[in-house]
């Protein structure tokens, strides 16, 4: 699934600001990444991280002012996003590029039933009339699973549990055969079992439609799961991004190592005692000049407050941002 | 844990419903039973995790061992004195002992209170130590916990959310419990911050001698720190075991479902792992499924569990477990055979 020719989206160079009363905020800062057609991207990162900061600026969601998209290029068709209009803007999100946010209770409208909501998108972007605007909201609701679809057409988000409102979501998202689904969270608010239903259904999912998914996570487990690759965040910028096997057998920044000890496993092995990440995570009030992990890190040395690592080829398509080297155990 | 363990917390048959009103008149017309005749012990310096999905009654099951409802039913015994059926004034003087730390380090801390107000507040309520001595205490709680002295008269805002959390332990610890219950302490917390947080629980279990009934939606975390663990379901206990056989051969086929579900941060073991994935959705504990409470989503259901609901019983010492494949009597006693063998390979 790895490696195909022309990617479907291309970051490069992603600055995001903050305008606030106390001084700009660096949420995203030189992002760049590549998505392959077809490929699931993972993105984790902790709370602060940049992570849905970068996918919201690549769509233009963010609200302006505060947010100030300031440098960077997104590829996609042939067009560079951050140039268009809103107005384009708005004909592409929900046609070719899909949303699945976190809370599928805040994100679906209370007041509007399911099938109006899902049927939306069809007429507005695909000029469907209403018989087949509902054929295909049918059709939709079969696919993510959610049984008796007809009927439940006409019921409002209220009559739905978590985890099948969660299916709703990702049936609008699809509704118009999206190239790139981009998942924030989807299944952080549910229940695992609920999650387990979910990714299981994602998995089918690609498999019949082909799409490209890019999904944001902070859980480890999610991402080895059903990645194919992975794009670590901290402090706004991307710290480690490669194939995602080759991530987990293979970490080189020392926040992907201490992320992945932090987590207890419930299958593997148990440690006696957790690893620690001591400290806090960056304020992003400062400009980005030095490494943000360097207060937390355990190889952080004198170059690491002076300047930001750039990241570095660690293997073909594995890339870190750090100037410790962990195959050579030293310094780059 | 060899050494002769004593039961500080006793809990028989306790029931905590919650009346349905309706209609013009309010009349009661049914019950959310959030916990339904739960039983369990928990022994002196261990901790006992809580696992289950949201709407399980976990947390239901925490606050209603301190008493910080009025119970349906049940006896519940603290350091063997019963308190299932103390008036809340009468509780008051026990509270020194048994201490609750929330979810929300946000929300369960007062804003317009600093760090040493909300840590002193106990010893405010239950001494009659001088302000001196109070301030000492307060100090030494902050260095327990690992909070910065110099910090002791800012409010709560100013703390990040993993501080927040330590200083609802520190409040917690103020006036020596013996029984600690956590409710989802780490939930609201990053990941890199859970570690600290956890370690220190674990240490302070360790320095101080506590009693811990941990209460987690996470597995892999109630792993890490519980030395037994029970499962709930709508509101009762299904399985209840020690830690490593619970994970490691786990017979309740929702704590089978449960664990499998459970993503593993190793795209080795992702692959081979064999999920049971559990149709539909927990049903509402106001109308639970007659039978076992786990009867339509379960994939081994039998036709007995449809009409009668199993037992929770002592399969091996020490592990409970309320399921008809395990009863040895009639017509189950071939599968739960089988079933043991598929654990044993698992």
């Amino acid at each position: 699934m790895l490696e195909t020719s022309e990617p479907v989206l291309q970051v490069q160079g992603l600055k995001t600001l903050f305008n606030t009363r106390s001084g700009n905020l660096h949420a995203v800062n030189s992002v760049s990444f590549n998505l392959q057609a077809g490929e699931l991207l993972g993105v984790v990162g902790e709370s602060g991280s940049g992570k849905s900061v970068t996918m919201m600026s690549l769509i233009g969601l963010l609200p302006t002012p505060p947010a100030e998209v300031q440098a960077g290029s997104v590829m996609f068709g042939g067009q560079d996003l951050l140039k268009l209009s809103q107005r384009s803007l708005q004909n592409l999100r929900g046609r070719d590029i899909g949303f699945v946010f976190q809370d599928p209770m805040t994100s679906l409208n209370p007041v509007f039933t399911v099938g109006f909501q899902i049927m939306e998108p069809l007429r507005r972007h695909m000029g469907m009339n209403k018989s087949e605007a509902q054929a295909r909201a049918i059709e939709l609701l079969d696919l993510v699973g959610i049984p008796d679809a007809r009927r439940r057409l006409k019921d409002f988000p209220h009559q739905f549990s978590g985890g099948m409102r969660q299916r709703v979501m990702i049936a609008i998202a699809l509704a118009c055969d999206p190239k790139v689904l981009i998942a924030d969270e989807p299944t952080t608010a549910l229940d695992v079992t609920i999650q387990a239903q979910i990714l299981e259904l994602v998995k089918e999912l690609r498999q019949k439609l082909g799409m490209a998914i890019i999904w944001i996570t902070h859980d480890l487990g999610v991402i080895a799961g059903i990645a194919d690759r992975v794009m670590v965040m901290y402090g706004g910028q991307v710290v480690e991004y490669g194939p995602v096997r080759e991530v987990f057998a293979n970490p080189a920044h020392p926040y992907t190592r201490a992320l992945m000890t932090t987590v207890p496993s419930v299958r593997g092995a148990r440690a006696p005692k957790l690893n620690v990440i001591e400290g806090q995570p960056p304020i992003l009030s400062q400009h980005p000049i030095a490494c943000p992990f360097r207060a937390r890190c355990p190889k952080a040395f004198d170059r690491c407050g002076r300047e930001n690592p750039a990241r570095y080829d660690v293997a073909p398509g594995h890339d870190a941002a750090c100037f410790w080297d962990y195959q050579t155990g030293a310094p780059r | 844990m060899t050494k002769p363990r004593r039961k500080l917390v006793e809990v028989r048959n306790l029931k905590m419903y919650f009346p349905i009103h309706a209609g013009v008149l309010r009349r009661h017309v049914g019950d959310v039973k959030a916990v339904d005749d739960v039983s369990f012990d928990i022994f002196e310096g261990e901790t006992l995790g809580i696992v289950g999905e949201s709407g399980c009654g976990k947390s239901t099951c925490g606050r209603a061992v301190l008493r910080l409802y009025d119970i349906t039913d049940g006896s519940i015994k603290i350091d063997g004195v019963e308190i299932g059926s103390k008036s809340q004034s009468a509780l008051r003087k026990l509270r020194p002992t048994m201490q609750m730390v929330f979810q929300d380090p946000q929300a369960s801390l007062n804003p317009r209170m600093t760090v040493a107000g909300i840590i002193g507040e106990p010893m405010d309520e239950h001494t009659d130590w001088s302000k001196a001595r109070k301030l000492e205490r307060i100090y030494e709680l902050m260095d327990a916990v690992g909070l910065n002295r110099n910090f002791v008269n800012r409010y709560p805002h100013s703390f990040s959310g993993g501080q927040r959390q330590r200083i609802g332990i520190a409040r917690a610890l103020a006036l020596n419990p013996k029984f600690i219950i956590c409710d989802e302490p780490i939930a609201a917390l990053d990941v890199s911050i859970q570690a600290q947080v956890v370690n220190l629980l674990e240490e302070l279990q360790d320095r101080l001698g506590l009693t811990y009934m941990f209460i987690s939606h996470d597995l892999s975390m109630v792993r890490h720190i519980a030395d037994r663990v029970a499962v709930m379901y709508l509101g009762k206990f299904i399985e209840l075991a020690p830690r490593d056989a619970l994970y490691a051969e786990p017979l309740h086929p929702y704590t089978q479902a449960l664990l499998s579900a459970v993503p593993d941060p190793d795209p080795a073991s992702e692959e081979r792992v064999e999920r049971i994935i559990l149709k539909g959705d927990v049903p509402s504990p106001a109308n639970p499924p007659q039978g076992c409470n786990f009867c339509n989503r379960c994939p081994k259901v039998m036709d007995i569990c449809r009409e009668i609901d199993p037992e929770f019983r002592e399969l091996e010492s020490g592990h409970f477990v309320a399921c008809h494949l395990y009863n040895d009597a009639g017509q189950t006693g071939a599968s739960r055979h089988e079933h043991t063998q598929q654990g044993e390979d698992a």
